[in-house]
């Protein structure tokens, strides 16, 4: 047995892989298709923040994207700084920079998995697995940060005490109703995340009677 | 009767409808509620056709007009913009007098264009803005430009509707006066701006014993850039016309494209001098049976003006009457006396003149007067060698509508509609020809009369003078309003009103008053209000509308400077809710000060007003616009400036000062 075997697992005989197709494919299908979620969820909106006041028919909206935020931000921005908070460009940078990196990494991890045939696969996929929970705990931290971090200078501090608005369903501020949503880009890597479990399963099912006999064979 | 029938019949069921709706909308209240219209319609004295007419022109809240009339604002010098059928006003565009509220006048920008429309030697403060004209794409109006002249000194501007401000005011180089403009020919080439009273070129001295030899008319053709969106004086001319008072234009269309007509009055040579012992220009001007209607065969002109057959006056180019003679660029054809309006038929081919003195319109066939010129049948010339076309040889038919008709506009179904100033009325009647199988009318005859309150001088149909006319709408532009709104003191408002044409079965249905307390308006016209597509917001921050491009002085947040060169102070500001940057500007009194302010908002309607006493200026700033003034600082002080707009709760926080150090 090879060194790498150990991590990585053993190779699947051809004649077995001939005879057991399905087996095999199985797990590779499925958390391949957990990578192509969240590569496509690049393209797509993570979260989004909705304000309604009268003045604005049709509110004013905010998109939260992996890498950026798009939509009436500078509006937002303008409101925001009569109770001092600071402009959103500020939030997340780091984040925001390093995002397409990030997933490019987990997607590399993803496909690592689908070579290992070993209970490692369990290893490699589990920031991917997390990484829905991650981004909206740097969310809320953010939400957090901003919201109780007003300027005490600002024109309105005295009417709006510092705040963390919700980062799902309604909220209040000032004359605003404001309704955060989970998108797509979000939900799809919720999605990948249980297809990775559920390819992980079919992946023990394939391989471990394999590493049982390769092991000992 | 049976249109009464039909009328009362309608009136009932919308009545019901009104109830109905109202307890499908809440059933608890259902009887009262239609009880409801009914008692305030019996308390407020109103008809069931009061309520039809209110059901025609009701607008909820946030519902937006079909259509959109441009008027001219008369001696405001302004263009009001009124929504039909609701007829509200909803602009009010500063052209040729300056407006305080969109800083027009105030900035060094729209100073320039007020500054260059002056005649030399002069600073004018008025206009008298007459005769609006939408641009046309094919003879149906596009909604992209708007022009309209000022009699009083003969200028032209051009507003663009991209986001209703005025780019350009020219001056004519020729004369005083004008009146036969603004009109357009099918596809916005050329702008027609027709003089009026006859004189001397501009700047030139005549007595009034050498009228005759001297004095002139004139009509000039501003060739249009329109992707320059500006009239090109350097590919513009002018044709130089008999002393006759030229009137009212209109451009020829479809068959008749590439001709203009221009009606006159004054064909005496009448000079007046009523103190002198002769008659009244009044009299004078009218004792002729018939003037001339101009005939202008506008390609044989262009190509005289390209080939340079030209003599120039004032620097312009001008095709002398003799050429013009010559050539049959300029043929007469003879008109009942001192008419008023020549307009063409949607199809180009009738030319109706408008009697004013005579209860006739008298229709023109195009065809005819084509075939005349080509065919050299002229009945003799007059005194300045025009050749005359007989008015048998090219008459189609006379139709008597009433007393001192005008002006004439059609709809989509064959009906022409023309309005009676001294008969306080306007006409339906309808056309013949082909037209006859659309209308179903014997062709040429009267249908149907409405009194109108009072005294109507022009009148509009929704897209009444295209090529594709809509109906349904028409304003009667009324002199008078006499009894009509409560009394404001002597000098009384207009009256604007509206009227159903829609069912040509049915009598016309008197819909809405408007008053205008603002000026006199002469014409308007009715665009479909989907053709205008105008900015929310201007295009990028640093936005000069002077230009409609992006000004070099524009600048974004953090850019904010004041620099000191000299005896010279710039200052780059920026304007956003709700602060200006800098709010401290110091000179010393005696320097130079140049002030660029920039609004930096994206936010639809975050418009902001810059206003600084004394030294007199108002801006307004609109979301991405960049203006300028500039001024010498020759009074010290201290002088609070603040945005003129109520922009947000901490508005009157958005303030600063000016200081000037003695």
């Amino acid at each position: 047995m090879k060194d790498i075997e150990l991590i990585f697992g053993p190779r699947i005989p051809k004649e077995l892989l001939i005879r057991e197709k399905k087996r095999f494919l199985m797990p590779t299908i499925i958390i391949g298709a957990a990578a192509l979620m969240l590569f496509l969820s690049i393209f797509m909106p993570y979260w989004k923040l909705t304000l309604m006041a009268p003045q604005y028919p049709g509110g004013l909206k905010m998109e939260a994207f992996v890498n950026g935020v798009s939509g009436d931000v500078d509006e937002i921005d303008e409101l925001n700084h009569y109770i001092g908070m600071r402009s959103l460009k500020e939030a997340a940078e780091l984040e925001r920079s390093l995002s397409i990196i990030m997933i490019v990494a987990l997607i590399l991890l993803i496909a690592a998995s689908i070579y290992a045939h070993s209970p490692f696969a369990l290893f490699l996929t589990i920031p991917a697995i997390l990484y829905p929970l991650v981004f909206l705990g740097d969310l809320y931290f953010w939400m957090q940060n901003f919201g109780m971090h007003l300027n005490p200078h600002a024109p309105l501090s005295s009417a709006v005490k510092p705040f963390v608005p919700p980062i799902i369903g309604e909220g209040f501020v000032g004359q605003f109703k404001t309704i955060a949503s989970w998108e797509p880009g979000l939900i799809i890597s919720f999605i990948a995340s249980a297809l990775i479990i559920i390819g992980l399963y079919f992946h023990r099912k394939a391989y471990k009677p394999l590493m049982e006999t390769g092991f000992k064979g | 009767m049976k249109s009464k029938i039909y009328r009362l019949l309608s009136s009932i069921i919308i009545l019901t409808l009104l109830v109905l709706t109202s307890c499908g909308q809440d059933k608890t209240e259902n009887n009262e509620t239609g009880d409801d219209v009914q008692a305030v319609a019996r308390a407020r004295g109103l008809t069931p056709e009061d309520l039809l007419a209110a059901a025609k022109t009701y607008l909820p809240s946030g519902q937006k007009d079909e259509y959109m009339m441009f008027a001219s604002g008369g001696h405001s010098g302004q263009v009001f913009v009124i929504g039909i059928p609701s007829m509200r006003l909803l602009k009010s565009i500063g052209v040729f007098t300056p407006e305080p509220w969109q800083g027009w006048g105030f900035s060094k920008e729209t100073k320039k264009i007020l500054d260059d429309s002056n005649p030399s030697g002069t600073k004018l403060t008025w206009g008298d803005s007459h005769h609006p004209a939408l641009s046309e794409t094919n003879g149906d109006y596009d909604g992209e430009y708007l022009f309209i002249n000022d009699k009083a000194n003969a200028r032209v501007a051009v507003i663009d509707l991209k986001d209703f401000e005025t780019k350009q005011i020219i001056k004519n180089p020729l004369s005083y006066s004008d009146h036969g403009g603004t009109f357009v020919t099918p596809n916005t080439d050329y702008v027609i701006e027709g003089g009026q009273y006859a004189m001397p070129w501009a700047g030139t001295y005549a007595p009034l014993s050498e009228y005759k030899k001297e004095y002139h008319g004139m009509i000039t053709f501003w060739k249009f850039d329109r992707k320059a969106g500006r009239i090109d004086k350097s590919k513009s001319f002018a044709l130089e016309l008999p002393p006759y008072w030229q009137d009212l234009a209109d451009a020829g269309k479809l068959i008749s494209d590439g001709y203009v007509f221009l009606n006159s009055f004054n064909t005496e040579l009448a000079v007046g001098g009523d103190m002198e012992g002769n008659p009244p220009f009044e009299a004078g001007a009218s004792q002729r049976d018939m003037d001339y209607l101009h005939v202008i065969n506008l390609r044989q002109a262009e190509k005289l003006f390209q080939e340079g057959k030209t003599k120039i006056v004032n620097g312009f180019s001008v095709i002398p009457l003799d050429v013009l003679a010559k050539e049959n660029v300029l043929t007469f054809v003879p008109e009942p006396k001192s008419p008023h309006g020549v307009d063409v038929t949607p199809d180009g081919d009738y030319l109706v003149i408008s009697g004013k003195l005579d209860p006739h319109v008298t229709i023109f066939n195009f065809s005819k007067i084509k075939d005349a010129i080509e065919n050299s049948r002229f009945q003799g010339k007059d005194e300045f060698g025009v050749n005359i076309i007989k008015f048998d040889d090219v008459l189609e038919a006379q139709v008597e509508v009433g007393l001192g008709p005008l002006h004439t506009q059609f709809d989509d179904k064959g009906f022409a509609y023309t309005s009676l100033f001294l008969e306080s009325a306007v006409a339906r009647w309808a056309l013949g020809g082909k037209w006859k199988e659309k209308n179903g009318s014997a062709g040429w005859t009267l249908i149907d009369k409405i009194p109108i309150n009072y005294n109507v001088g022009h009148l509009a149909v929704a897209e009444g003078d295209n090529v594709h006319p809509d109906g349904k709408y028409l304003v009667s532009l009324d002199k008078w309003s006499i009894d009509r709104f409560s009394n404001v003191g002597p000098l009384l408002p207009q009256n604007f009103q509206l009227i159903d044409i829609s069912h040509p079965d049915q009598k016309m249905q008197l819909l809405y008053d408007m008053p205008i307390g603002v000026g006199e308006p002469h014409y308007a016209q009715i665009i479909k209000a989907d053709k205008i597509k105008p900015w929310e917001v201007y295009p990028e921050i640093g936005w000069d509308p002077g230009t409609q491009t992006k000004s070099e002085f524009g600048v974004t947040a953090g850019k904010e400077r004041i620099k000191r060169s000299g005896n010279t102070v710039e200052i780059w500001m920026t304007a956003i809710r709700s602060h200006f940057t800098p709010e401290h500007v110091l000179v010393n009194k005696g320097e130079k000060v140049i002030w660029h302010v920039t609004n930096i908002e994206r936010a639809k309607d975050a418009t902001h007003g810059f206003g600084l006493p004394y030294y007199d200026y108002n801006l307004s700033l609109e979301p991405g616009e960049t203006q300028t003034i500039e001024f010498t600082a020759n009074t010290a002080g201290v002088f609070p400036y603040y945005c003129t707009e109520f922009c947000s709760a901490l508005h009157l926080e958005m303030a600063g000062y000016f200081m000037v150090q003695p």
